[in-house]
C-alpha cells in the first residue's frame, strides 16, 4: 500500500502583528483521509493557523498549498471553491434564517445556475432548487437537528448551533474540513455524539484538521496531534506520543508539574 | 396565499381608473408609481444586502437623462474639437438605453465601493450622486443645465396588428407604470429567492460565514447593485417620458430621502415593503395639500413617519407579518378551550 497523498501541505509560515510573533516557521501536512488536530494553549497560534490556510489572513511569510495549488493570496470564496471548508470558533450560523434555509446557503457552491435562468424559472433552475431543497433536509437529517428545521438558527441552544455550523460546512461539501473548537460549550453527550460525527465525516473522504481544547476528545478522535505553543511547533505525533511528551506536559502544566 | 395576496392587489391597481376619474389624483398614482418602482430598487440593495445607497436618485436621474436625450438627440461638444451628434431615436429604445447605463453606473459605484462596503458605500453613493447632478446641471450643452430639458416625447410602443401606440394619456400611463411595476416585483422577487438571494441575506447576516462557504462578496453585492440601478433607470426613463420636461433638480437629495423613507416604513427586506410605504408617503402630501398650510404638511409627514416607526419599528409590512403570523401560532399551539374562554371573556368585557 502507498502512502496517503498529501492535501494540505503549510510550510514555514510565519505570521506578525506588528511587533507580535502570532506564528513563526510553522511546518506541518495533512494527509487525505486524515484526521489531525492542532493542540496547544490559549494564544499559542492555533486559530491564527486556521485564518492563513482558509485564507482570511495573509500569511507574513512562508506557502500553503492544498492538493497541490498554491494558496497564496487568493481569497477565502476562492479557497472554499477548492473544497477547503472551515467552521467558526463562534460566529457559525445566519441567526435570523431557519436551520433549514441555513443550509441553502450553506448550498450556495452546489446552487449555481445562470442569473437569466434562476429569474426565468426555466427547467434547469427549478431541478436545481429541488435539488438542494432534497440535500438541505438530508444534511439536516445527518446532524439530527430534522425538529429543529424551521426554527430560527439564532433561537437554538449553544451545542445545536454547532451543529448547525458544521452542517452548513458540509453543505459546501468539503474535500477537507477545518473545524475551529467545535465541541467547546457542549456537554459530555453532546461532545460523544459530536465525535461519532466526525468519524462518519472522514468515513466519507472527508479529510479534517481540528482545533481543540478538549483533551480526551482529541486523543480519542485525531490520528495525529500537532501542537503548538507561543506560535512554533513543540511537538507532532500520535496521541499516545503526544500523552507521553515532556515538552507538551511542561507547556500545558508549567514547570511546576515535574516537581509535583 | 401569497401569490393570491399579489395578484388581488395587481386586480385592485389595474381597476383604479375605473372608478377614479380626477385627472390631479390619476397624476399623483402615476408619479407614486414611478416613485414605487425606485424604491423597490433601493430595497433590494438595503433590504437584501443591508447596503445603503443614499444617492439611489442618481441611477433614476442618469436614467431619465438617458432616455430623454436618446429620444430628442443632441448635439454637444467634446474635447479636442470632437463632436457628439445624436438623431432622435423612439423613445422605447431610450427606456432600454436607460436601464443598461444606470446599470453600468452601478456596477461601476459597486466596483469602486464594495471592497470596503458600509459607511463607504453610503459615502461614495451620495458623491455620486452630488457630481452627477453638478454635470447634469453645468454640462448645458447636452442637458440644457437648469434650463431643462423640454418636450420629452411621450413612450409609443409598437402593438402587433394595432400599429403604434403612442402613450399620451394618464390612463396610458398609469397603466405602462403599474405594468413595468410589476414586472420589476416579479423580477426581485425571482431574484431574491434564488441562489443569488440567499447569498445576499447570507452575506447581510454573517459575512465571514458566508464568504466561508464560498460565497463571494464583491461579485453578490455588485450584480445587486447593477440590477438595483438599472431598476432604478427604467423608473427614471417612465418619469422623463411621463413629466416630459427634466432638470438637474431631478437628482436632489430629498428624492433619494424619500425612497429610503418608503423602504423603511414599508419594510426593508420585504417585498412589498416598498410598495406600501409608497403607496402611504406617496399618497400623503396629496392629502395633506387640501388641509393644511405647506409647513404643516412637512410637519405632519414627520409626524406620521415618526409614528410608523416608533409602532412598528421593522416596517408595516413586516410587522404586521410577525404580529399575524404569532397570532395563528397562538392560535394552533394553545388549547382551545384556553382561546374560547379567553374570547368569551372579551365578548363579555
Amino acid at each position: 500500500m502507498t502512502a496517503p497523498a498529501i492535501a494540505l501541505k503549510v510550510e514555514q509560515v510565519a505570521v506578525r502583528f506588528g511587533g507580535l510573533v502570532a506564528l513563526s516557521d510553522m511546518n506541518f501536512s495533512v494527509s487525505e483521509g486524515e484526521i489531525v488536530s492542532l493542540i496547544g494553549p490559549n494564544g499559542a497560534g492555533k486559530t491564527t493557523a486556521f485564518n492563513v490556510v482558509t485564507g482570511f489572513l495573509d500569511p507574513t511569510h512562508g506557502a500553503v498549498s492544498y492538493r497541490g495549488t498554491s494558496l497564496n493570496g487568493l481569497k477565502p470564496h476562492q479557497i472554499a471553491d477548492l473544497g477547503l471548508i472551515r467552521t467558526f470558533q463562534r460566529t457559525s450560523v445566519f441567526p435570523n434564517d431557519t436551520v433549514y434555509d441555513n443550509l441553502l446557503v450553506g448550498l450556495h457552491r452546489q446552487g449555481r445556475v445562470s442569473l437569466l435562468e434562476a429569474i426565468l424559472g426555466l427547467p434547469r433552475a427549478r431541478s436545481s432548487r429541488r435539488r438542494l431543497r432534497e440535500r438541505a433536509s438530508e444534511l439536516v437529517e445527518w446532524v439530527g437537528l430534522e425538529r429543529r428545521a424551521h426554527d430560527l438558527a439564532g433561537s437554538l441552544s449553544y451545542g445545536e448551533q454547532r451543529l448547525v455550523g458544521v452542517a452548513l460546512a458540509l453543505a459546501a461539501e468539503p474535500s477537507m474540513l477545518l473545524l475551529d473548537e467545535p465541541v467547546s460549550g457542549m456537554n459530555a453527550s453532546e461532545t460523544h455524539t459530536f465525535v461519532q460525527l466526525i468519524r462518519n465525516i472522514r468515513d466519507r473522504g472527508v479529510t479534517i484538521l481540528l482545533v481543540e481544547h478538549d483533551m480526551p476528545m482529541v486523543m480519542s478522535v485525531s490520528d495525529r496531534i500537532v501542537v503548538l505553543n507561543y506560535g512554533r511547533i513543540i511537538a507532532e505525533g500520535s496521541p499516545d506520543v503526544i500523552r507521553n511528551n515532556p515538552a507538551v506536559i511542561e507547556a500545558y502544566l508549567g514547570q511546576g508539574a515535574k516537581r509535583a | 396565499m401569497r401569490a393570491g395576496i399579489a395578484i388581488l392587489t395587481v386586480v385592485a391597481f389595474a381597476s383604479v381608473p375605473l372608478w377614479l376619474r380626477d385627472p390631479y389624483l390619476m397624476n399623483a398614482l402615476i408619479t407614486t408609481g414611478i416613485f414605487i418602482v425606485g424604491a423597490m430598487s433601493l430595497n433590494l440593495l438595503l433590504g437584501f444586502t443591508g447596503q445603503l445607497s443614499l444617492g439611489h436618485i442618481a441611477f433614476f436621474g442618469i436614467g431619465a437623462y438617458v432616455s430623454a436625450l436618446t429620444s430628442l438627440g443632441f448635439d454637444a461638444g467634446l474635447p479636442f474639437g470632437f463632436r457628439m451628434v445624436h438623431e432622435p431615436w423612439p423613445p422605447i429604445i431610450g427606456f432600454v438605453l436607460a436601464i443598461i447605463i444606470a446599470g453600468f453606473c452601478g456596477y461601476l459605484v459597486g466596483l469602486l465601493s464594495f471592497r470596503v462596503r458600509g459607511a463607504y458605500f453610503v459615502i461614495v453613493t451620495i458623491s455620486f450622486a452630488e457630481v452627477v447632478r453638478l454635470v447634469a446641471l453645468n454640462w448645458v450643452e447636452l442637458t440644457q443645465g437648469p434650463l431643462a430639458l423640454t418636450n420629452i416625447p411621450s413612450i409609443t410602443i409598437g402593438l402587433p396588428g394595432l400599429g403604434d401606440l403612442t402613450l399620451r394619456t394618464k390612463l396610458q400611463n398609469y397603466y405602462l407604470v403599474l405594468s413595468v411595476a410589476v414586472i420589476a416585483y416579479v423580477l426581485i422577487s425571482r431574484l431574491v429567492h434564488s441562489h443569488f438571494g440567499r447569498a445576499m441575506r447570507g452575506l447581510m447576516e454573517n459575512e465571514t460565514l458566508a464568504v466561508s462557504v464560498g460565497i463571494d462578496v464583491t461579485k453578490t453585492l455588485t450584480l445587486a447593485a447593477v440590477i438595483s440601478a438599472g431598476i432604478a433607470g427604467a423608473a427614471g426613463s417612465l418619469y422623463a417620458h411621463y413629466i416630459r420636461i427634466i432638470d438637474p433638480e431631478v437628482f436632489a437629495f430629498i428624492n433619494t430621502v424619500t425612497m429610503v423613507i418608503m423602504v423603511i416604513t414599508g419594510g426593508k427586506g420585504s417585498l412589498a415593503g416598498p410598495v406600501v410605504g409608497g403607496m402611504i408617503f406617496g399618497l400623503l402630501p396629496v392629502f395633506l395639500r387640501p388641509i393644511m398650510a405647506p409647513e404643516a404638511q412637512w410637519i405632519a409627514y414627520g409626524g406620521v413617519l415618526i409614528v410608523i416607526l416608533f409602532v412598528l419599528p421593522r416596517g408595516i409590512v413586516r410587522s404586521l407579518a410577525q404580529r399575524f403570523a404569532k397570532r395563528r401560532s397562538r392560535v394552533e399551539t394553545v388549547a382551545p378551550v384556553a382561546f374560547s374562554k379567553r374570547d368569551a371573556a372579551k365578548e363579555h368585557a
